[in-house]
């Protein structure tokens, strides 16, 4: 279950490309346990670290003193993309980063963000130019985001954004349905029985 | 009007909820050792149980060693406990498992399909975002987290927003020496890696009903990197050929009724689709990747763009304005789910057949399945990679990805027949050009990303 999450102001840091795929957000010579914490040290490890002794690399942003600790970010194009690894999230999240403000996200870490308590914020290029290294409030009940005397709204879709409002457990949720997936089963079952496999049927 | 995508989704609508998302019945769903435990482990904790064991398989295929003779051992620091966890707890939770030495072991998006665990209508996840693989079959699959696994087994079902529906036509026929790995990154080095977000791709037109079946799980595989939810191809006769007789395919009588069904599965002529893109299949040529996104890709014949991104260029020490055929490799990689089925290995094989790699490049072939080695064996195929100087492995996804095991040298270019070309997504710095298995096995015997098609025996 993920902590709610009303409004948050803080400054939005910028990492300002397009495509941040999740190996380079956590690689996966990061995950080194089967758990789903211990992950924060090695978040953007290959961007944030120069050497295998983990120097600071003092050009990436989260090595800059204002922006350590960021707990919002603002990138580019098709943020998240490639591997489905929660892992990521999971990393952003340890680190304390809440929000990500980009011009689009890839489909399963979007889901992912949701999951976790993390805001996916979808803006023009134009606005992320304009907010990115100052300081911003996220207001998702009013689905804003105000930079100095400027605002943006944005879209979110109506589920997530419940999830995310009241940090809701999905699968408590979805067990509320019980009855309407057992009537599913049986109304499926007689018609796709292929679907239904016997236990050790390998 | 209705689309392919309409009729799979509509069939699984277990409850609308609020706000116009709706419960979704899932069909099955797969796991692997880097993050099976982590799931299982986390409904267990929270006293939950697998709704549906029968439906759920494990596989060993991310960290497992490819060595020959490998055991539990990895060469990935600790990866032993994500084997050894996940067996654990797939015993203790009831699901199928395809262990370490199983004879059905292997790349889950490639056993998935040759024991028919996926069936054309049916919804199919996996914590791997290259399950959109299985939509070749006409499944509608994709790629999700952990929580949305455990989400998966413990209630039968997702929450999902409806994505939006795309189609992806190409026209005519591919020229000879063109593959559907070309095919998907001249798609994706046109639209962009973002290209696809938000929607199902449904794959259609002359040139993709003209694919064989493994060649459709590789288009579709790609799907993932144009950012779409999912990919997906209108079950045929194809389809159906090969799939009858799997080991969990329907039989008899339920075979039958299974492939009435199946038959309907396709969009109407005048489906309406949220977005159209086409494509001239007969202008398609090899393509090879240059950058660190699938986007940055060319034809091999080409130069690398003039405007080409220069941090890209930095870590790719390539320029703009050159030709990419002729750089040198240091290691050929044919393997993953996108190209490690058994037609991939005959087309690389053809072209190895009485030739050896250029000296000092190390060529590396990974079968996509144990069942994929042995037939590949069967037919002589390990004797030819290895003749030509390719290691012949045991199966897994092995070096697509670097988990702080095996890896190619710190900074070495490496020409791979695999999904993704991130910064050292094989391992630390290495320069990663994604091509067709043929591009492959000729740039591996040049010693430099070469034209296959110069290379084509008489």
């Amino acid at each position: 279950m993920a902590e709610p999450f009303t409004t948050l102001t803080a400054i939005a840091a910028p990492l300002l490309r397009d495509n941040v795929d999740t190996d380079a957000i956590i690689p996966s010579r990061e995950m080194k346990s089967t758990g789903k914490t211990g992950l924060s040290d090695g978040l953007f490890a290959g961007w944030r670290y120069l050497d295998a002794a983990r120097t600071p690399n003092p050009d990436f942003v989260l090595n800059q003193p204002e922006h350590a600790g960021a707990r919002i970010l603002a990138s580019g194009v098709n943020f998240g993309c490639g591997s489905s690894r929660e892992h990521a999230v999971w990393a952003l999240a340890e680190y304390g980063v809440r929000c990500i403000l980009a011009q689009s996200f890839a489909p399963i870490f979007h889901g992912n963000c949701i999951r976790n308590g993390i805001v996916p914020v979808v803006l023009d290029r134009e606005a992320i130019a304009a907010l990115a290294g100052r300081e911003v409030q996220v207001d998702l009940p009013a689905q804003t985001v105000r930079c100095a005397d400027q605002c943006w709204t944005f879209a979110i879709e109506a589920e997530a954004k419940t999830m995310l409002l009241e940090g809701l457990d999905a699968i408590d949720l979805s067990l509320k349905h019980r009855d309407a997936i057992a009537a599913f089963h049986a109304r499926d079952r007689a018609q796709r029985p292929w679907v239904y496999l016997e236990q050790n049927h390998g | 009007m209705t689309t392919l995508f309409d009729r799979l989704w509509d069939a699984h609508v277990v409850a609308p909820l609020d706000g116009g998302a709706a419960l979704i019945a899932i069909d099955r769903v797969l796991l692997h050792e880097r993050t099976g435990a982590a799931a299982l482990n986390a409904l267990s904790e929270a006293g939950r149980k697998v709704q549906d064991p029968a439906r759920v398989f494990a596989i060993m295929d991310h960290i497992v060693d490819t060595l020959p003779g490998r055991t539990d051992r990895t060469l990935m620091p600790g990866g032993q406990a994500f084997i050894t966890e996940t067996r654990a707890a797939a015993q203790a939770a009831g699901i199928t498992l395809f262990d370490v030495g199983h004879p059905d072991q292997g790349i889950m998006h490639v056993v998935s399909p040759e024991l028919g665990i996926v069936l054309p209508g049916l919804t199919l996840i996996a914590p791997d975002s290259h399950t959109c693989t299985q939509g070749a079959l006409g499944a509608l699959a994709w790629g999700i987290g952990s929580s949305e696994a455990e989400h998966a087994m413990a209630t039968g079902t997702l929450r999902l927003t409806r994505p939006k529906s795309m189609r992806a036509t190409f026209s005519g026929q591919l020229a000879p020496g063109v593959t559907a790995k070309d095919m998907m990154l001249a798609l994706i080095a046109a639209h962009g890696a973002g290209g696809g977000a938000g929607h199902v791709v449904e794959f259609a037109g002359e040139a993709v009903t003209a694919l064989d079946l493994e060649a459709r799980m590789t288009l579709c595989n790609m799907a993932t990197e144009f950012s779409a939810f999912a990919g997906l191809i209108a079950p045929d006769e194809v389809t159906f050929a090969w799939l009858k007789g799997r080991r969990y395919a329907p039989q008899g009588a339920s075979w039958d009724a299974a492939l009435a069904q199946w038959r309907a599965l396709r969009s109407d002529a005048d489906a309406v689709f949220d977005a159209e893109i086409a494509i001239d299949a007969s202008t398609i040529a090899p393509m090879v990747s240059w950058g660190t996104s699938p986007q940055a890709s060319v034809p091999v014949t080409d130069a690398i763009p003039a405007d080409a991104s220069s941090a890209m260029l930095d870590y790719m020490a390539l320029q703009a304005g050159a030709p990419l055929i002729g750089t040198p490799v240091d290691a050929a990689f044919i393997g993953s789910c996108t190209n490690a089925r058994l037609s991939d290995l005959r087309r690389a094989a053809a072209l190895l057949k009485g030739r050896k790699v250029a000296a000092g490049i190390r060529a590396i072939c990974v079968p996509g399945s144990s069942a994929v080695r042995r037939a590949a064996e069967a037919e002589g195929l390990d004797r030819v990679f290895l003749d030509a100087g390719f290691e012949w492995r045991e199966s897994g996804c092995s070096m697509c990805f670097f988990a702080g095991g095996e890896s190619f040298g710190d900074g070495s270019r490496v020409i791979s027949s695999t999904n993704r070309n991130f910064e050292s997504r094989q391992g630390l710095r290495v320069k990663t050009h994604i091509a067709s298995p043929e591009t492959v096995a000729a740039s591996a015997l040049a010693g430099a990303i070469a034209d296959a098609r110069d290379w084509a025996h008489g």
